[in-house]
């Protein structure tokens, strides 16, 4: 079987356990006077058997799955016949690739020597008989451990403590998976870091100002030699950011301080979910936006001003990140603001402050920790911002301040690197992780400030 | 006086049927007075209130209240929670503005100005009648700025050496300066409890208000800090006009000249406060300041 239908069937016989344990928790209670003589609610009985059944299965299954491959390739490999055997390990995992293709019915067996043939229909063997025996000691161990699950179904056992406990493993292997996963993404970018900055040197990466990443695929190519000079990436990458907050922070901001000190409770209950709505456009359909309607619009305005804009402009890139951060800012604000104890406002309207002389010289005051946090989160989002940046901002690596020429950032490049047919080990597909490296860095650095700042404004009150 | 003897006996026979049945025979059995006993008015009030009610929503917080708040003497409201002397307390500086379902009626004079007239600036009304809360609010902000608020907003000291000397008559005032004065650039809110609910009344003496209202000032300073808060308030009296909200009776027996007693919204009795507390004339003044309810 599949280790899919495997799953399945293991859900199943869970479920049966889970009746069994049920069942037998009330038989067990019959001669004591009922369930309220157990230790436990039958249910936590119940939920024991399950547990039994199931969580050594599914281990089972994982080890299985992580090493079945590697032991019938070895096994495999060990009794090919002397004349096919491999020199060395590219020829290895030619010859494996083509077993498996042949095996797969991917290659036609007409194509390859008889011993391949003949290994191939070997291994198809060793792969059936594998599935045989997973499947079998599979439910072997599902409905062992669920035997052993209902016969410890006993008045003085303490399931109630023993199910409490296997929920928090559970949730504490959760918590592991996310924290492996980006262990092994961070790991991941930093080894391929690594062998970039083998080709290139770190200092030529960071402080050059030619940024031009095409390697020559011919020998004998002309001008493209490459040049991995990532500082046009990073201006690029903050000024488009600079303009987005430039939008964001103001809007954001007196929306926030609108909506927490002036409006009333009915214009709050609707326009605060609408700006919130706004968060909720996909970035692709601001990319858009920002490519078809608003950089259009800046250069017809700009040229009826007699500037010259390029039709992919910072400014348009820009005006348009600022909308989407808008409501990150005005959520963030207007959570600290109204988070500004009541009693700290009516102590300043009591020494005859008005409302506007309140917000500004006490509450902006006291919340202005948690909404600098929140502005520094909403740059950081701005910073690994891609899609508005893919569509309006351009590709073109130009080291310039000015708006309305066309730049490119960080998170497009690595885009324009990856996406295609590459080759992974040449210094052009490896800039893109190196580049994910630097962002990775910064965001990074300015999530934990961030966080920090937030965490100590939240402590002033407490 | 008969009821509340039987009242009490009941109480002390089972004390199970005494929570039972207190609500109960607080609202039934002894009957509101037809008007506020003893001396509500005064010849030379500071503030005088007529015919105050107060809603909240539909119901109704505060019935045809009349009381006068004397020249400088300190008054202080009593009365079991619920009873409406805060909220009466926050309309004198119209505090409840800021409740949207709040409505106030009835007519609130200080001296010759009309509290709630459209025409009033709330603000300039606030500067002059003050208030102290609850629980100590400084501002996160140093001790300084925290007493120099209100003088700023009002542009009371136009040099920097005007503003100094006001934040320190106002800290010698509350009793505060000989402990803050080396430190005044640190924030208030590092200060202890009690010296921080002094902060709030440096704070808001600072504008030189005319009244100064105090809403439970001590229900969250430990007796220590009651002590110098109740001093203070001794020390002030005869300078500030102070109405004062208590839960705490020996607290209004030692500060106060007068005292008011609510009950559920109504303005039971008001005397001087040794009469309050030697001779009460209502069963119900009676039965709270002996500790029956409350």
């Amino acid at each position: 079987m599949q280790a899919g239908n495997l799953v399945l069937l293991l859900i199943a016989l869970g479920a049966v356990f889970y009746f069994f344990g049920w069942r037998r928790s009330y038989a067990v209670s019959a001669p004591l006077g009922g369930v309220r003589h157990l230790h436990s609610l039958p249910g936590y009985y119940a939920s024991l058997a399950a547990v039994w059944c199931v969580l050594p299965a599914l281990a089972l299954l994982g080890l299985w799955l992580i090493i079945d491959d590697t032991v019938i390739r070895t096994n495999l490999m060990a009794s090919l016949p002397s004349a096919i055997q491999p020199a060395n390990e590219v020829d290895y995992n030619l010859l494996l690739n083509q077993i498996r293709n042949v095996a797969g019915g991917a290659l036609n067996p007409a194509f390859v020597p008889a011993e391949v043939v003949a290994a191939a229909e070997q291994l198809a063997a060793m792969q059936a008989r594998n599935q045989q025996m997973m499947s079998i000691a599979f439910v072997s161990i599902a409905v062992l451990g669920g035997v052993w699950g209902w016969s410890r179904v006993q008045p003085r056992l303490r399931a109630r403590q023993q199910v409490e406990s296997v929920m928090k493993w559970m949730l504490m292997g959760s918590a592991t998976v996310a924290i492996l996963t980006t262990l092994g993404i961070v790991l991941s970018v930093l080894f391929e870091s690594i062998r970039f900055f083998q080709k290139v040197s770190p200092m030529e990466f960071l402080f050059g100002l030619q940024w031009s990443p095409q390697i020559a695929l011919r020998a004998d190519q002309v001008g493209a030699t490459g040049a991995f000079g990532a500082v046009p990436l990073f201006a690029g990458t903050l000024l488009i950011s600079f303009i987005a907050m430039c939008v964001a922070v103001p809007v954001g901001l007196m929306s926030a301080i609108y909506l927490a000190e002036y409006a009333h409770r009915n214009v709050r209950a609707w326009a605060k979910p609408i700006l919130e709505i706004l968060a909720g456009v996909p970035t692709v359909v601001y990319g858009f936006f920002a490519a078809l309607t608003v950089a259009p619009a800046i250069r017809g305005f700009g040229e009826s001003m007699g500037l010259t804009v390029a039709s992919e402009s910072a400014l348009a890139a820009g005006l348009v990140m600022g909308i989407m951060i808008i409501p990150f800012i005005s959520s963030l604000a207007d959570d600290v603001i109204t988070a500004v104890p009541r009693a700290m406002r009516d102590g300043s309207l009591a020494l005859g402050a008005t409302q506007s002389e309140t917000i500004k010289r006490v509450v902006i005051p006291a919340a202005l920790p948690g909404i600098m946090g929140g502005i520094l989160l909403a740059v950081s989002r701005a910073i690994g911002e891609t899609m508005i940046v893919v569509m309006a901002a351009g590709l073109a690596a130009n080291l310039t301040a000015n708006p309305l020429e066309a730049v490119t950032t960080i998170t497009v490049q690595i885009v324009t690197l990856l996406v295609g047919d590459q080759e992974f080990d040449s210094a052009k597909t490896l800039a893109a992780f190196a580049l994910g490296l630097m962002l990775f860095i910064v965001t990074l650095g300015l999530n934990v400030i961030a966080l920090k700042i937030v965490k100590k404004y939240r402590e002033q009150y407490e | 006086m008969e009821t509340a003897q039987k009242l009490n006996d009941t109480a002390q026979t089972n004390p199970a049927a005494r929570m039972a049945q207190e609500p109960e025979t607080m609202n039934q059995r002894i009957p509101y007075p037809e008007r506020t006993i003893g001396k509500p008015l005064c010849d030379d009030p500071k503030m005088s209130m007529r015919n105050v009610d107060v809603f909240y929503g539909d119901s109704q917080a505060i019935y045809g209240v009349d009381l006068d708040i004397g020249k400088n003497e300190v008054i202080a409201l009593i009365g079991p929670s619920g009873c409406g002397k805060s909220t009466f307390l926050r309309c004198l500086n119209r505090m409840n503005d800021t409740i949207d379902i709040c409505k106030v009626k009835g007519s609130f004079m200080l001296e010759q100005d009309n509290i709630y007239d459209p025409k009033l600036d709330v603000v300039e009304l606030r500067a002059r009648v003050g208030m102290v809360f609850q629980k100590p609010n400084p501002f996160p902000k140093s001790i300084y700025e925290n007493v120099a608020y209100g003088p700023r907003l009002h542009g009371l000291a136009n040099k920097k050496f005007e503003l100094d000397e006001i934040v320190e008559n106002s800290l010698r005032k509350a009793g505060l300066w000989d402990e803050v004065k080396d430190r005044l650039d640190q924030p208030g809110t590092g200060l202890s409890g009690g010296q921080q609910q002094r902060l709030c009344i440096a704070r808001s003496i600072a504008v030189s208000p005319e009244v100064v209202l105090m809403d439970e000032p001590c229900s969250a300073l430990d007796p220590i800090a009651t002590a110098k808060i109740e001093e203070l308030i001794d020390e002030l009296s005869g300078q500030y006009t102070i109405a004062i909200v208590t839960h705490s009776m020996q607290q209004a027996a030692r500060v106060s000249q007068r005292t008011a007693y609510f009950h559920l919204g109504r303005l039971i009795e008001v005397n001087d406060t040794n009469t309050v507390f030697t001779a009460p004339e209502h069963a119900l003044t009676e039965a709270y300041i002996t500790g029956r309810f409350g």
